[in-house]
């Protein structure tokens, strides 16, 4: 692997940049591996990497149908925070948060992580109630919050209609600092390129159709190209986890979901921050090339199509239009959908599965990407350990038996 | 966007007049007390989430306020029809049959 450097991309420079070499490997599958993951997008990447890495397990596959990253990690508009209200989910994504603020060392690749902060404006005082709960939660746990009135909003986001002549004016909000946006490719291709290096197999094109099992254990997968064999599969799979259920057996809390985002044509830098508002439901930031990205809520209907219905985009940019009357004007580039994988409490499923060695990592729905490099690592620990990471055991399939579920309605109410 | 056909009103409307209400025909335990707390989860939680064809709930939250079957495709979101709560949806590969669409 070559290293990356400011003095490599002059060198590169001078000779037209021909020269770059390839990222990764596109290796023949093996018969056997130690460890298989399912899923090519970020959270499975992370798995292998963080395996490889840390926990000496380097005989790894990652089985991607289709190409790295093109599922919800390349569809999803990349919003990173921690600021959940349950003491689980908080420390989850805070141990995740911790990790991005140091990623792109780690990974010797630019994941472009950009803690430019994220508000979560309140319209009742209901919402306001919520926020202050969970703020100071947050802070009991030891993650930053702060919980703003309507002169701070304006002095941090001036384009922001603070009025009161809106529908649902604005009241205050939570404000999470080390919260902001990251670069999703990138940090496929990060994990990607840095696993490659561990000797990670990166199996693209090779879709697992089949679990294959003997005495209630996994033996393991069968694929477009081929049986796969492993004592341990890790499931990582998103909108598809129940597809791949199916094939060993066995049904899940999980229900997918499209769920749609746009960007616009580029602007002038107008918004430095992440603003989102569960009450009008809509959620906006600005990237570094200036399109403004903009995410909507699911569809409330089942779909594995990779498209939504545009009654849902319409009203979506009502709500971003109503809380800044100027992005009027703006016209939309693109818009598209991602299959995310809704739980019942919004929180994801990180567990074992009455067939032994075989694991799933999914249920992060509309809000995983911020989860990224802490998902891949506390199951990474779970996989190589064949039991739960301290961190992912309350997120095990046996709540939904026991009734302890994590609700994060809340604080995941506006789909991010 | 699609449109779908309610069989109260009797006509096919924009999705937009209609809200999905879930899996359709999911059984609660016949006798509460003596299920079990998988029984409960299954029924509570647990869904099919078929990539394909779909039997669910949609409501004409627009229109008549009622409860309907609706047989749609998951990956083209194509509807192969609607039925009346009790009927019992008709699917034949592709098409559909009943009071249709
Ligand atoms: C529009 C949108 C906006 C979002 N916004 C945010 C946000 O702002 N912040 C946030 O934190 N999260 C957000 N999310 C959620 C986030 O994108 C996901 O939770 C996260 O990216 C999931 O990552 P993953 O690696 O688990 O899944 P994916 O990236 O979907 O990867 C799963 C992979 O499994 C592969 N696969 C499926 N079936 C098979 C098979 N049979 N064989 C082999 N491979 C298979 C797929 O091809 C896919 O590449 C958003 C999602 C969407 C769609
Ligand atoms: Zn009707």
């Amino acid at each position: 692997m070559e290293k990356h450097s400011g003095f490599g991309l002059i060198r590169h420079g001078l000779s037209h940049h021909e020269h770059w070499p390839r990222m990764w490997r596109n290796p023949e599958p093996k018969p056997r591996y130690d460890v298989i993951i399912v899923g090519g997008g970020g959270h499975g990447l992370a798995t292998a990497y963080y395996l490889a890495k840390e926990f000496g397990v380097r005989d790894v596959a990652v089985v991607e149908r289709g190409w790295l990253g093109g599922g919800n990690t390349a569809r999803n508009t990349t919003i990173v925070r921690s600021n959940y209200l349950w003491d689980e989910a908080a420390w989850l994504y805070e141990h995740s948060l911790k990790l991005w603020e140091t990623l792109s060392q780690e990974l010797n690749y630019n994941v472009m992580f950009s803690q430019r902060g994220v508000m979560n404006l309140g319209h009742t005082l209901q919402d306001m109630r919520d926020i202050e709960r969970r703020v100071r939660a947050n802070r009991l746990n030891g993650i930053d919050g702060e919980v703003l009135d309507v002169a701070r909003i304006r002095e941090i986001v001036p384009l922001l209609d603070c009025s009161c002549r809106t529908r649902y004016p604005i009241l205050g909000a939570s404000w999470q600092p080390r919260g902001g946006v990251a670069r999703h490719d990138a940090v496929a291709w990060g994990y990607a390129r840095a696993a490659d290096a561990l000797g990670v197999d990166l199996l693209q094109q090779t879709e697992v159709t089949g679990i294959r099992r003997s005495m209630g254990r996994v033996q393991g997968v069968e694929t477009t190209r081929g049986f796969l064999a492993a004592d341990t599969v890790g499931v990582v799979a998103a909108g598809h986890a129940g597809v791949i259920a199916k094939m060993a057996g066995l049904r899940l809390p999980i229900e997918s979901h499209p769920l749609q985002a746009l960007v616009s044509e580029p602007l002038k830098p107008v918004l430095d921050t992440v603003v989102m508002s569960n009450a009008v439901h809509g959620y906006i930031s600005q990237s570094d090339k200036g399109d403004l990205v903009i995410g909507a809520g699911i569809d409330g209907y089942n779909g594995y199509g990779q498209r939504g219905s545009y009654p849902t985009i319409e009203h979506t940019l009502q709500a971003i239009v109503e809380l800044f009357p100027s992005f009027s004007r703006v016209r939309m580039n693109r818009q598209w959908a991602g299959i995310v994988d809704t739980s019942p409490d919004a929180c994801p499923i990180l567990s074992a599965t009455p067939v032994g060695g075989l694991f799933f990592n999914c249920g992060w729905g509309t809000g995983g990407f911020k989860a990224t490099p802490g998902s891949g690592h506390v199951f990474a620990a779970t996989l190589a350990a064949g039991k739960a990471h301290p961190l992912a055991a309350p997120f095990s399939l046996e709540r939904f038996v026991s009734g302890r579920l994590i609700d994060e309605h809340g604080a995941a109410g506006v789909a991010h | 966007m699609f449109q779908l056909y309610c069989p109260v009103c009797r006509e096919a409307r924009a999705e937009e007049e209609f809200r999905p209400k879930g899996e359709a025909r999911i059984i609660r335990p016949p006798v509460p007390e003596a299920a079990s707390d998988e029984e409960w989860a299954d029924y509570l939680y647990f869904r099919t989430n078929p990539k394909g064809l779909h039997t669910e709930q949609w409501v004409h939250a627009a229109g008549c306020r009622k409860i309907f079957l609706v047989v749609r495709d998951t990956v083209s979101h194509e509807v192969a029809g609607s039925w009346a709560l009790g009927e019992a949806p008709v699917v034949v590969e592709g098409a559909a049959e009943g009071d249709s669409r």
